[in-house]
């Protein structure tokens, strides 16, 4: 496939003992918005990192626009035209807001070391290109008042908007999201929304969530995992209508769960869960990758 | 644009010390020489600690290459003094670049262990071959005053003026990087390594050319060291001055320019101020000499609570925004897997 859209085919990954991914398939097509949902420690992060090539998959294939991507290194993802963002926030806490979206844009600079030892005029009109690059992307997410402040100065919800600016700078193809929502107010969450389907109108978005609400009004597409499994796929008028995903989130097999661990928290996904549950604390062990 | 203010701000403080060095007496301008000699290696040191968070406690050693590569070929070749000063920083930054590689795998006190280890290995080679390197005695270096100066100029007075000129250009060529797309590289790979190669840094790449520009400076600084002491010997480039290169760069305050003047001014003046202060109010020499030693930590010890962003971070402090970074941030480092379990919650 050719057409800018990210594969994975059959992919089980194991960490000793444990199958983080059971034989999951999934599809994400170019500007469509693609949700993984399911409960803590059902393989979202793991499957999003197999995605980007962090974790390599005991078997399966991944592959993005027709490029395999198992083993691909971290850093050239982004010449691929993928970006991603982590579950935390990630930005680096020694430059100004600014400085954190232009490093997000440098794999486009074209002037190279020597023109920067030298401070040569190329190197400077690239660092103008790059910072209006970057007031640019901040404006998008609307966070162009903070592009002098520090990052440890402002609001989780205001970090994790300049987090998505730093995505975007790089215009890429296929955007992943972790968690986007997690610290986000609640009353910004349909301005959070609204502002996927804009990155939608340009790239492949996947995004990984806990909050129903925000993944039911975007995604067109939605995957369910629960223990590493695939259980359900489709719109999310189909998924919220599916027993087997009402049954993940209520914990309906608790009694088939063999680590004893309490049902997950999270609100069954349905019409009536219109009050967002930022999900409990990650199950220790269970989602790392 | 950039290029045009550091070039001018060079020279305006070239034509300070060419004023201040006509001033000072033959003993001040060889101190002057000596702190240009030591700024540059601080500097390239402070840059690869502060901005591209990586220790190393082996810069000693590239100081010894750049002294006995720029020795070697002032003594056989008889190159020009800029020419003999290029080699130094050359061929350090050459085996910066091998040893970069090594370091570009290693973090925080794993790496501050390696290079350790080479500035503790790399001296005694030339113990090993004598007749290349003269052993424990050395190499003899010296340069003469150009005729044009007139025979009663000073030696050590061109010498602080040739150190000065070539500290300055080194000085103009770390600020340009500092600011560039690079040096906010090095800062962003420093903060966090995932975060900069999932934005697209090469990590591993951007480690090993910090590490390229700091050997290259301490090349130069060595090189600079062995023509103002007219000497290069095992002796002079054992752990201790390594250690004083990282003290120095530590107390200026890391990641800042002005910062590797302010550890190099600290680690040249004081010691001798300290002798002599010790000497006049009658303590023997052996214990006027271990003065300096004592001074040096207690110094140290101040400046760190008082100022644990070193002095330039006490002067930004008052004067504006702080940018040097606290040592302990190196240790502090974010592992991968930590990025995949935290949350808000």
């Amino acid at each position: 496939m050719n057409d800018g859209s990210l594969a994975i085919r059959d992919v089980t990954v194991r960490f000793g003992g444990l199958t983080a991914l059971d034989d999951v398939s999934l599809t994400a097509a170019p500007r469509k918005i693609t949700g993984i949902i399911g409960p803590n420690g059902a393989g979202k992060t793991t499957l999003l990192n197999t995605a980007c090539g962090f974790v390599r998959p005991q078997s399966g294939t991944v592959t993005f626009d027709g490029h395999p991507l198992t083993g691909t290194r971290a850093h050239r993802l982004a010449g691929l035209g993928i970006a991603r963002t982590l579950q935390g926030v990630g930005l680096f806490k020694g430059l100004t807001v600014a400085e954190n979206v232009m490093v997000g844009a440098t794999p486009s600079a074209r002037a190279g070391v020597w023109s920067a030892l030298f401070g040569l005029p190329r190197s400077d009109r690239d660092e103008r290109r790059l910072r209006e690059r970057a007031m640019q992307a901040l404006a998008e997410v609307g966070a162009a008042d903070l592009a002098d402040r520090m990052p440890d100065t402002l609001a989780y919800g205001l970090r994790k908007r300049v987090a998505l600016a730093r995505a975007l700078v790089a215009r890429p193809k296929l955007l992943l999201l972790d968690e986007p929502a997690s610290g986000f107010p609640e009353n910004e969450l349909p301005e959070l929304g609204e502002l996927i389907k804009k990155m939608a109108a340009e790239a492949g978005v996947v995004v990984i969530e806990h909050r129903m609400d925000l993944v039911m009004s975007v995604c067109d597409t939605i995957f369910v995992l629960d223990f590493g499994k695939l259980i359900a796929v489709g719109t999310p008028a189909e998924v919220q209508a599916d027993p087997a995903v009402t049954a993940a989130y209520l914990g309906a097999d608790g009694s088939e769960r063999t680590s004893g661990e309490p049902p997950p928290v999270q609100e069954p996904p349905g019409p009536g869960a219109e009050r967002a549950e930022g999900g409990g604390p990650p199950r220790p062990g269970a989602d790392h990758g | 644009m950039t290029l045009a203010r550091h070039v001018g701000a060079a020279l305006v403080v070239a034509v300070i010390l060419v004023l201040v060095s006509i001033q000072l007496s033959s003993y001040r301008d060889y101190q002057m020489a000596e702190v240009a000699a030591y700024v540059v290696a601080v500097a390239g040191l402070t840059v690869l600690i502060g901005l591209s968070g990586q220790i190393s406690i082996g810069n000693g050693a590239f100081m010894a290459i750049g002294g006995y590569a720029s020795a070697l070929v002032l003594i056989h070749l008889g190159w020009p003094l800029e020419a003999v000063f290029a080699v130094g920083a050359v061929v350090a930054a050459l085996a910066g670049a091998v040893f970069g590689v090594a370091a570009a795998r290693l973090r925080g006190p794993y790496l501050a262990g390696a290079t350790l280890m080479l500035a503790v290995a790399l001296p005694t080679i030339a113990n090993q071959f004598p007749k290349q390197f003269g052993g424990d005695q050395g190499l003899s270096v010296s340069i003469s005053t150009p005729a044009f100066l007139g025979a009663t100029f000073p030696p050590t007075r061109w010498l602080a003026w040739v150190t000065c000129a070539a500290a300055l250009i080194a000085l103009i060529l770390l600020a340009n990087l500092g600011r560039s797309r690079v040096g906010r590289s090095w800062r962003a790979v420093r903060d966090d390594e995932v975060a900069a190669a999932l934005a697209g840094l090469n990590v591993a790449r951007l480690q090993i050319l910090a590490f390229v520009v700091s050997a290259a400076c301490a090349g130069l600084g060595g090189a600079l060291l062995a023509v103002v002491t007219g000497i290069v010997a095992p002796g002079a480039y054992t752990l201790t001055l390594s250690i004083a290169l990282l003290t120095a760069a530590v107390l200026g305050g890391l990641g800042t320019l002005p910062g590797a003047l302010w550890g190099s001014l600290v680690l040249v003046l004081v010691p001798t101020y300290l002798t002599n202060v010790g000497a006049s109010h009658g303590l023997s020499s052996a214990a006027s000499s271990s003065v300096p030693i004592a001074a040096y930590g207690v110094i140290l010890i101040i400046v760190m609570l008082a100022f644990p962003a070193g002095i330039q971070g006490g002067l930004r402090r008052f004067f504006g925004p702080a940018t040097a970074t606290p040592l302990t941030a190196l240790f502090r480092r974010t592992p991968v897997s930590e990025h995949q379990e935290e949350g808000p919650s």
